[in-house]
């Protein structure tokens, strides 16, 4: 579960990211975080494992504090909530597999990272989370021989090398095409299902979240306005988050 | 996984493997037929004194209304790679367009202008400049002569390239204009070429200025003789002094060159 | 109005600049004794030099292979030596590895002092520390090979992309895990190409250290320098020429390999 705890987040120009806020997000969840861009969604999303530091309010991960966490404790939490971004963030050069095998370092001693001698049964977890997305085959070229989707797909397996109980992905369509965005989005719901992980996405697509999602929450100046189960997001509602009518290219549909 | 992904790792490994035995063989050659680095207690010795030298320079030597100083030595330095710099900035046009691929016809005219580069480059400007002092004697103007003559192989590789980078539509319009050969050139191609060609040589002349710190070794003007007499001497503070000038003239023109290129650019 | 007033200015520049330039030209002829007639006069003395190297004294070839050999030696060690040093400078003196200044400024401070010095004054200034030989000469390379190297690892340290960076954090690594699965992966194929790029210096350097007592042929050309034996300089000319050619085609082939 996380929690949180009267959230504030002012930047230094003092706009304000988030804006006093309290949510709870239980397991087995797929949230989907609407708004606009700038409303605070990627800001709500990297202030989870402090990617982004909160200016005040706490941050409640399954029962501990990730805000009071310091030091090794603080790279504890981060170890169980895998992380997806926007542009995918491999490591161009080195090999699909070691992409995946350095979602495990966080279980290991820093020499053995270094050294790159994973016990067989990290490989063996590495191939299930690439077997997971359907890239086995692809473990041992460069990453940057994939194409973009398979590279976002490559970053979902680190998330599940990662053992993670949360995953985190933000925005992770926006630079992909709607064919491979149906294929990450479907990976995504299929693992949030088969193994339970708690799964928040941020996406801009209307259509797109109302068809994976089944809780939404429309986020606007850096405060919540909108929480609820899919069937409640009416097409009124996202006019109320975006503050104006929904606007074709908001669909995916259209781009096809 | 299939066989086809397993014969791509091996072989991948094979090359890993064959790369890491070549790199070894290497080393191995190498350091087996080094002698064993050791500290002479002399050694602790020199060092202190070149570090004592560094701190308390011969502030003396800084300024001497006659005779030789600093001042004057590292003027004459400065000359020497502003001179060189000079030189070769001009003597590297015709290489340039020499070696240009898009500026002959056919290609073994440019392959051989670059031959002829690369082969000016690997001439040390040290040797350079004992030929030199063999025709116009001890002083800077050998100095001059040698930088001036090894930086064309630098200066005419960059400009060279510069030129086959460049983009011909303009000059293609004024030639639909009517303009002659000079004229194009003057026209579409040096506006072109001109502030890339500015950023090389100021960056040639940087080299230039530490390179022209050594030509006085062997006599070919500049700070680096007064340096080897005081080092042959054992003057460290003298030393210290000289070094000190060195790092700071040094350090001075590298500022004022990559900002005005960072301007040009 | 307008534009002739900014054309006008333009032109002032130029003028302005070209006479600085034309300036400082003649005033450094001036303390340089350039003489185009001493030139003229000398040309024949270097012609009558030229001729004294010719032919190249071939069976000095084999005499002097174990200091050419010994010259690639030098360069091998002192690139080394100097890129092992040079990673935790370029590591440390990167703004996003190291977030405050107070630390990556005095290592980019050393690393630009260093830098100022040339190869042949560190090794006139190791050979009173270390004694004539390799030694000295190893020394000077490595202090100067890690200027270069350090510097132009740094700079492509700060060019990397955040993004797997940023994924490194968010799996939970610590600062040593981050660099090495986030910064080491990104950066190694050009440190490799810089460290061989170096290398190439190396070796031209290496050939005229001997010059200043630091070891390898270089000392065999100032001998025979000395000795007016001619023929046998242009022997050495002429062998450093090849080793370097091939040297620099081989590295060539490598970097072209590595990206």
């Amino acid at each position: 579960m996380i929690e949180f705890k009267d959230v504030l987040k002012i930047y230094p120009n003092g706009t304000k990211g988030l804006n006093n806020v309290n949510i709870k997000i239980n397991k087995g969840e797929f949230v989907v975080i609407v708004g606009l861009s700038g409303a605070g969604k990627s800001t709500m999303l990297r202030s989870i494992n402090r990617l982004h530091e909160i200016t005040s309010g706490e941050i409640i991960i399954d029962g501990k504090s990730i805000t009071k966490a310091r030091g090794k404790a603080l790279l504890r939490c981060r170890r169980d909530i895998g992380m997806i971004f926007q542009n995918f963030n491999l490591v161009k050069r080195s090999t699909v597999l070691r992409n995946v095998l350095s979602g495990r370092v966080g279980y290991h001693s820093t020499i053995r990272t270094l050294l790159g001698l994973f016990p067989k049964e990290d490989i063996n977890i590495a191939l299930n989370a690439l077997k997971r997305v359907n890239l086995e085959e692809k473990a041992y070229s460069r990453a940057d021989e994939l194409s973009g989707g398979q590279q976002q797909r490559v970053s979902i397996a680190r998330a599940l090398a990662q053992e993670a109980k949360f995953i985190l992905a933000d925005e992770p369509v926006a630079s992909l095409d709607p064919l491979t965005t149906k294929q990450v989005m479907d990976d995504l719901k299929r693992i949030n299902k088969d193994l339970g992980i708690t799964t928040i996405v941020n996406l801009h697509f209307v259509d797109l979240a109302r068809q994976y999602a089944t809780r939404i929450v429309g986020v606007r100046a850096g405060e919540i306005v909108f929480d609820g189960p899919v069937e409640e997001a009416t097409d009124d509602v996202f006019s109320s988050i975006y503050g104006r009518p929904v606007k074709q290219d908001e669909m995916l549909g259209a781009k096809v | 996984m299939n066989e086809t992904i397993r014969k791509k790792q091996t072989i991948r490994r094979i090359k890993i493997w064959t790369s890491v035995v070549i790199v070894a063989l290497i080393y191995i050659w190498a350091f087996s037929g080094m002698p064993k680095m050791e500290f002479k207690p002399s050694a602790v010795q020199a060092i202190k004194a070149i570090f004592s030298g560094l701190i308390h320079p011969d502030w003396d030597y800084f300024y001497d209304p006659e005779g030789e100083d600093l001042l004057r030595t590292l003027l004459e330095t400065l000359c020497i790679a502003i001179l060189g710099t000079f030189i070769s900035s001009i003597l590297c046009v015709p290489f340039a367009f020499w070696a240009a691929r898009n500026m002959n016809k056919y290609r073994f005219i440019s392959s051989s202008g670059k031959f002829v580069l690369s082969v000016i480059r690997v001439f040390p400007e040290l040797i350079l400049a004992l030929l030199f002092i063999a025709a116009v004697g001890t002083g800077p103007f050998a100095g001059i002569l040698a930088l001036g003559f090894h930086s064309i192989g630098m200066l005419g590789k960059l400009f060279g390239e510069s030129i086959e980078d460049m983009d011909f539509s303009s000059s293609e319009a004024l030639k639909s204009c009517g303009a002659n050969k000079i004229q194009t050139l003057w026209f579409a191609i040096v506006p072109q070429v001109m502030p890339s060609f500015v950023s090389f040589t100021l960056y040639r002349f940087e080299l230039s200025v530490r390179a022209a710190t050594i030509l006085g070794i062997v006599g070919a003007g500049g700070i680096g003789a007064p340096l080897i007499f005081a080092l042959q001497g054992h003057k460290w503070d003298r030393v210290g002094m000289i070094l000190i000038g060195i790092i700071v003239m040094v350090t001075i023109i590298d500022y004022i060159s990559s900002t005005i290129r960072k301007r040009i650019v | 109005m307008d534009a002739l007033k900014k054309r006008r200015l333009s032109l002032m520049k130029r003028l302005v600049t070209l006479i600085f330039i034309i300036v400082i030209l003649w005033a450094s002829s001036l303390g340089t004794e350039v003489s185009i007639s001493s030139l003229m006069d000398g040309l024949p003395g270097m012609g009558s030099l030229f001729l004294e190297m010719l032919p190249p004294d071939w069976s000095y070839f084999s005499y002097v292979t174990e200091p050419m050999l010994e010259t690639i030696r030098m360069a091998v060690i002192g690139t080394t030596y100097g890129a092992i040093v040079a990673i935790p400078f370029a590591l440390l003196s990167s703004r996003n590895v190291v977030k405050w200044p107070v630390i990556y400024f005095p290592f980019r401070f050393v690393m630009n002092l260093i830098r100022t010095i040339p190869e042949l004054l560190l090794a006139a200034l190791f050979v009173p520390v270390l004694g004539i030989g390799d030694n000295a000469g190893i020394m000077a390379l490595s202090v100067f090979s890690f200027g270069v190297i350090a510097k132009l690892a740094y700079e492509s340290i700060e060019a990397i992309d955040n993004g797997p960076l940023e994924a490194m954090t968010a799996v939970g690594a610590n600062k040593i895990q981050w660099i090495f699965y986030g910064v080491v992966p990104q950066v190694i194929a050009s440190f490799v190409s810089y460290t061989l790029y170096c290398f190439e210096i190396n070796v031209r350097a290496a050939a005229i250290l001997g010059y200043v007592g630091a070891g390898g042929i270089g000392l065999y050309l100032n001998n025979t320098l000395k000795l007016f034996q001619y023929q046998r300089v242009s022997t050495i000319i002429i062998y450093t020429l090849i080793v370097v050619v091939i040297i620099d085609m081989i590295s060539n082939k490598c970097r072209e390999k590595l990206i």
